[in-house]
C-alpha cells in the first residue's frame, strides 16, 4: 500500500505572553492510501492541533515550528500560503466536530458547496452544481435538488454533518481529517455516519485521520491508532495491538475507563489527576504525575521504542502482559 | 410574510393614533389654540371667525376628532410664514433632507465598513488601534462643532469647499438633487460628512466586533479548510454575517440622521425640512411644526417596518410569520 | 496585602486604575470639576459683568494683550470677553445642566422603573410602553419639540433633558429589579413583613445601583452634548446663561471671517469634558459589570 500522508516530527507551539505552549510535540505517523488512522486522546492532548497543523490552519500566536508533512512527496509545510490554500479542500479536506457550527448560517448549501469546487477548478456553476448534487446523493441525503437550495438551519444535525462530509469529498481529496465529527450527534446517527465514512473512503481510496477521544469509535473504524498525551504520541500501532495489548500506562488507563470495559457493579476505573497544563511543561514524561509505575527514571524524556511490527511506545516502564480478556472485549464492540 | 406586514401596519396605525393624540394634546391643548393656529397679527374679527370655523367652542373630544379627520385628509393647516399648506411646504423641502441623509448614510457605510473590517481582521495592528481610537473620538465629538470646524478648515482657510447652501440642483425623475453635478457634490460633502460622523464611528464598532466574532466561528475555519481565498472568506462569509446587524442599525439610524439633519442643515444652511423646522420654531409657525412631527413619526414607523423586512431577507433564520412583534 | 486592607472601595479603585486611559480621564474630569466649581474665583474676569468688558478688546487673537495689559491666552469674543473666562463659566453652566438633568432623570426614571417592577400588571405595561415609544425616537427630536412647546430657559431645558432621559433609567431599574426581586434576600424581607417602601429603598434600590451609575455617567455626557446642541440652535439656554453651546454658536457668526478661536476653544473644552466623562464611564462599566469580572 502506498503512503498517502507521512508526518515526521511535527511540532506546533503557541507563543503566549505567559510562555510557550507545546501543543504538538514531535509527532510522527503515516497513513496509507485508503487507510484509517485513529488519533486518540483527551481534550488538550494536541490531537486537533495536529489536524490543524497538517491543514496549515494554525493561527497566531501558534506556529508550526518543525517537522515535515509529506503528502504524496510534497512537504506541505514548505508551501507558500497560496499553494497551501490550493491544497486545502482539494487534496486535504477537514470536517469538524459541531455540524451546527461548520456551515455558514446565512449562505445556502449550494453556495457553500459550489464555492468549494470553484476555489480549485474553473468550472461552470451548472457543472459545479451537478457535482454538488451528486455528492449529496452519495452521502445519503434524499432529494438533493431541494436540499441544495436550503439553508443550514433547515437541516438536522446529522444531515448537516453529511453536507459537511459531502463538501469535503467534492474535490476527491487524498486525505480527509475528521475532527470528532460524530461527537455532537445521537448514537444512532453516529453509527450511520461512521459506516458511510468508512464506505466512502474505501471506495475512493481516500486516507482518513479520525480524531476522537472515544476508543470505541476507533475500535470499529481505524486500522492504526496513535494515542496522544500532552502533545506527544505516547503509543501507536494497529488497532489490535493498541487496544488488546496496550503497553503505555496511559493507554491502559484510557481503556479501563471505557464504561463497557467494566463488569457491572464495579466502580469505573479512572486515571487519577488531570492532564498537565502544557504551558512551560517541565522535561520528563508528562504522565509521570498520574502514573502508578512512575519512578525517578521518568524525570527524563522517554524515547519512542519500537516493539513488534508497527507497535511503538514511549515509556520507561511499559506494561508487558496482555490486557485481561473482559476489558479487551469491551473496548472492541 | 403578508400576515406579518399586515399586522405591522395595524400596529403602526395604533402608534400613529397615539402620536396624533400626543401632538394634539401638546400643540392644541397646551396654551391657547387660537394663538397656535392663527397668525398673531390677525384682526379681532379674523379671530372670532376662526374660532367658529375651527370649532374651538366645541368640547375637546369633538375638536380632536375634527383634527384627526383633517389630518387624515392631509390637511394640517397653513403655514403662517409662507401662507401655503404646511404639508406641501414640508414635502417641498423633503428631497433635500432625504438626499443629505442618504448621502450621509452612504458615506458612513463606505468609510465605516472597510475601516471596521480592517480593525476586526487586524485588531492588534497600528492601523486597527488607530481606527478604534478614532471611533471613540467620533462618539465624543459634538457633531455641530465638528461641522463648524469643517467649515473653518475647508471653506475659510483652504477655501476649497462651499460652506452653505445646496448648490445647483438637477432634476432626477422630477426631484431636484445636488449630487449629479460636481458643484452640487461639493456642497454635499461637508454637511454629509458632519451628519455621517457618528454613524461612521458606530459602523466601525459594529463591523469590528462582528468581524472578530465571525472569525472565531467554526464555519470560517471550515471555509478555510475548503481552500477558499481570503478575499472570498472575508468578502462573502464574514461580510454576509456582519451585514445583518449593520443593515439593521443603518436602517434604524436613518431616522436619527433625518432628525439630526436639523442641526446639520442649520449649520450649512441646507434648505431641507430640518432647517424648516428650526425656522418654524423660531417664528412659532406651529402648523408646520405639527406637520413635521406627524410626517417624521410616519417616516419612523415606515423605517422600522423596512428594518424588519430587511432583517428577514438577510437572515434566513428569521421567519417573520411567527414573530410576535 | 492583608485582608483588612481589601475593602470593596479599595478593590474598586485598584480595578479602575488598571486602565491608564481611564485614570487620565478621571484626572481630567477632576480638573474640569474644580474649574467649574471655582470659576468665579479663578477666572481672569467675570465675563458677564459688562463693567469689566471693553469693546476695544473685541475679537482679539489668542495671545493678544488686552487694554488693561493682561494677555488673553485664548483671545476674546465680539464683546471683548476673555475666552478663558467665558469657557470657565461655560463649563460651570454646561456641567450644572448636565448633572442636574441627569440626577432628576435618574430619580424619576428609577422611581418609575421600580414602580413598574413592583406593581407589575397594567402600571408596568403602561410605563414601559411609553418608555418604548419614546426610546424609538431620537433624543434630539423629542427635546426639540418639547422646547418648541415650552420655550427657552434653564428650567425648561432641564425639563426637556429629563423627559428625554428618564426612560433609560426606568428600563434599567425595572430590568434589574425584576431580577433582584426573585432573589432570596427579598423573599426573606417579605417574609419578615417589612413595609414595601423599606424593601424597595433599603434592599432593592442599592442592588440596582451599579448599572444606574454606569448609565448616569454616560448620560451626563450626552445631556451636556444635547444641551450644547440645543443652545447652539438657539432653543436651549437664554443668552443670560452662556453655556459652551452658546459660546460656540456666538463664534459661528465670526467663523467665516477667520476668527476661529471664538468657536474653536469652547468646542475643545466641550470635547475634553465629554471625552473624560466617557473614558471614566467606560471603565466604570467594565469594573462594575459583574459579567466581565474574571
Amino acid at each position: 500500500m502506498t503512503v498517502a500522508l507521512k508526518v515526521e516530527n511535527l511540532s506546533t507551539h503557541f507563543f503566549t505572553k505567559q510562555g510557550v505552549v507545546k501543543a504538538v510535540n514531535e509527532v510522527s505517523f503515516e497513513v496509507p492510501r485508503g487507510g484509517v488512522l485513529g488519533l486518540v486522546g483527551e481534550s488538550g492532548s494536541g490531537k486537533s492541533m495536529t489536524g490543524y497543523s497538517i491543514m496549515g490552519l494554525i493561527d497566531p500566536p501558534g506556529r508550526v515550528v518543525g517537522g515535515r508533512v509529506l503528502l504524496g512527496g510534497t512537504n506541505l509545510l514548505e508551501l507558500d500560503p497560496e499553494a497551501m490554500r490550493a491544497m486545502r479542500g482539494s487534496r486535504v479536506a477537514m470536517i469538524f466536530q459541531d455540524p451546527m457550527m461548520t456551515l455558514n448560517p446565512v449562505l445556502r448549501i449550494d453556495t457553500q458547496m459550489i464555492e468549494a469546487i470553484q476555489a480549485h477548478e474553473k468550472v461552470s456553476r451548472a457543472a459545479a452544481l451537478a457535482r454538488a448534487r451528486e455528492a449529496l446523493a452519495r452521502v445519503g441525503i434524499p432529494s438533493p435538488d431541494e436540499r441544495l437550495a436550503s439553508y443550514p438551519h433547515q437541516f438536522s444535525g446529522g444531515m448537516r454533518q453529511r453536507v459537511a462530509i459531502a463538501t469535503a469529498l467534492l474535490n476527491k481529496p487524498d486525505l480527509i481529517i475528521a475532527d470528532e465529527p460524530t461527537t455532537a450527534l445521537d448514537v444512532t446517527i453516529q453509527g450511520q455516519i461512521l459506516f458511510e465514512m468508512q464506505k466512502l473512503t474505501r471506495e475512493s481510496g481516500t486516507a482518513l485521520i479520525w480524531i476522537t477521544h472515544d476508543l470505541s469509535v476507533i475500535a470499529g473504524l481505524a486500522d492504526h491508532v496513535c494515542v496522544m498525551y500532552a502533545g506527544r504520541v505516547v503509543e501507536s500501532g494497529t488497532v489490535d495491538q493498541v487496544l488488546d495489548a496496550p503497553r503505555h500506562p496511559y493507554t491502559r488507563g484510557l481503556i479501563a475507563s471505557v464504561p463497557a470495559a467494566n463488569p457491572r457493579g464495579r466502580a469505573l476505573a479512572q486515571i487519577p489527576g488531570m492532564t498537565p497544563a502544557l504551558l512551560n511543561l517541565p522535561p520528563g514524561c508528562p504522565f509521570r504525575e498520574r502514573c502508578a509505575r512512575a519512578d525517578a527514571a521518568c524525570g527524563a524524556d522517554p524515547a519512542t521504542e519500537a516493539l513488534a511490527d508497527a507497535h511503538a511506545v514511549r515509556c520507561f516502564h511499559p506494561h508487558t502482559e496482555a490486557l485481561p480478556p473482559a476489558a479487551a472485549e469491551g473496548a472492541s464492540p | 410574510m403578508l400576515v406579518f406586514i399586515i399586522r405591522r401596519l395595524l400596529q403602526s396605525v395604533v402608534v400613529l393614533f397615539v402620536m396624533s393624540l400626543l401632538v394634539f394634546a401638546g400643540v392644541y391643548a397646551i396654551g391657547n389654540p387660537i394663538d397656535i393656529l392663527i397668525s398673531p397679527d390677525a384682526t379681532q374679527a379674523d379671530r372670532a371667525d376662526a374660532i367658529a370655523r375651527l370649532g374651538l367652542d366645541k368640547p375637546m373630544y369633538v375638536q380632536y376628532l375634527v383634527f384627526l379627520g383633517q389630518a387624515a385628509a392631509g390637511n394640517l393647516g397653513k403655514s403662517f410664514a409662507f401662507n401655503i399648506p404646511a404639508i406641501e411646504l414640508i414635502f417641498e423641502r423633503m428631497p433635500a433632507t432625504l438626499e443629505l441623509a442618504v448621502f450621509a448614510m452612504g458615506l458612513a457605510v463606505v468609510l465605516g465598513l472597510p475601516l471596521g473590517l480592517y480593525a476586526g481582521l487586524k485588531p492588534k495592528s497600528l492601523g486597527g488601534r488607530a481606527i478604534m481610537a478614532g471611533s471613540i473620538l467620533g462618539f465624543s465629538l459634538p457633531t455641530f462643532w465638528v461641522g463648524l470646524m469643517l467649515i473653518m478648515v475647508f471653506a475659510v482657510f483652504a477655501g476649497v469647499l462651499p460652506s452653505n447652501g445646496r448648490g445647483p440642483t438637477t432634476l432626477l425623475l422630477g426631484v431636484p438633487v445636488s449630487f449629479l453635478s460636481l458643484d452640487g457634490l461639493k456642497h454635499l460633502l461637508l454637511p454629509g460628512f458632519t451628519l455621517a460622523l457618528l454613524n461612521i464611528a458606530l459602523i466601525i464598532r459594529l463591523a469590528r466586533s462582528g468581524t472578530q466574532e465571525a472569525l472565531m466561528m467554526d464555519y470560517i475555519k471550515f471555509a478555510r479548510a475548503k481552500g477558499l481565498s481570503n478575499a472570498r472568506i472575508v468578502g462573502v462569509h464574514v461580510l454576509k454575517n456582519i451585514m445583518i446587524p449593520i443593515v439593521t442599525v443603518i436602517a434604524l439610524q436613518f431616522g436619527s440622521v433625518i432628525a439630526f439633519s436639523v442641526v446639520t442643515e442649520t449649520i450649512f444652511a441646507w434648505p431641507g425640512m430640518g432647517k424648516l423646522l428650526i425656522d418654524s420654531i423660531n417664528v412659532l409657525d406651529r402648523p408646520v411644526i405639527v406637520a413635521y412631527l406627524l410626517i417624521i413619526v410616519t417616516l419612523f414607523i415606515f423605517v422600522n417596518l423596512v428594518v424588519d423586512l430587511l432583517y428577514s431577507v438577510l437572515d434566513p433564520r428569521v421567519r417573520l410569520t411567527d414573530s410576535g412583534q | 496585602m492583608s485582608p483588612a486592607e481589601q475593602t470593596p472601595f479599595r478593590r474598586f479603585v485598584e480595578e479602575f486604575a488598571e486602565n491608564r486611559l481611564a485614570v487620565a480621564g478621571a484626572v481630567m474630569l477632576a480638573a474640569i470639576l474644580v474649574i467649574a466649581l471655582t470659576a468665579p474665583w479663578i477666572a481672569p474676569q467675570n465675563p458677564y459683568d459688562l463693567a469689566q468688558l471693553d469693546v476695544l478688546d473685541a475679537k482679539l487673537e489668542p495671545g493678544a494683550k488686552l487694554g488693561n495689559g493682561r494677555t488673553a491666552l485664548l483671545g476674546t469674543d465680539d464683546q471683548g470677553r476673555d475666552m478663558v473666562a467665558g469657557i470657565f463659566y461655560g463649563l460651570r453652566i454646561s456641567l450644572f445642566v448636565g448633572v442636574a438633568a441627569t440626577v432628576l432623570a435618574l430619580l424619576i426614571g428609577a422611581t418609575a422603573g421600580m414602580l413598574a417592577a413592583w406593581l407589575g400588571g397594567r402600571v408596568d405595561g403602561l410605563l414601559m410602553r411609553i418608555a418604548d415609544i419614546q426610546l424609538s425616537f431620537p433624543p434630539i427630536l423629542i427635546a426639540l419639540v418639547l422646547l418648541a412647546l415650552l420655550g427657552q430657559g434653564l428650567g425648561k431645558i432641564i425639563t426637556a433633558l429629563v423627559a428625554v432621559q428618564w426612560a433609560y433609567y426606568a428600563r434599567t431599574v425595572r430590568g434589574a429589579a425584576l431580577v433582584e426581586r426573585r432573589r432570596e434576600y427579598i423573599e426573606a424581607a417579605q417574609v419578615l413583613a417589612l413595609p414595601p417602601a423599606r424593601i424597595v429603598f433599603r434592599h432593592l434600590l442599592p442592588n440596582c445601583m451599579p448599572p444606574l451609575i454606569v448609565i448616569a455617567t454616560v448620560q451626563v455626557a450626552s445631556a451636556i452634548t444635547l444641551e450644547a446642541t440645543l443652545s447652539f440652535l438657539g432653543l436651549g439656554l437664554p443668552i443670560t446663561e452662556p453655556s459652551l453651546g452658546l459660546l460656540i454658536a456666538n463664534g459661528f457668526n465670526f467663523l467665516l471671517s477667520g476668527k476661529y478661536w471664538i468657536s474653536f476653544f469652547p468646542g475643545i473644552a466641550l470635547l475634553l469634558m465629554i471625552v473624560s466623562i466617557n473614558l471614566v464611564g467606560d471603565q466604570l462599566r467594565d469594573v462594575l459589570n459583574p459579567r466581565l469580572k474574571k
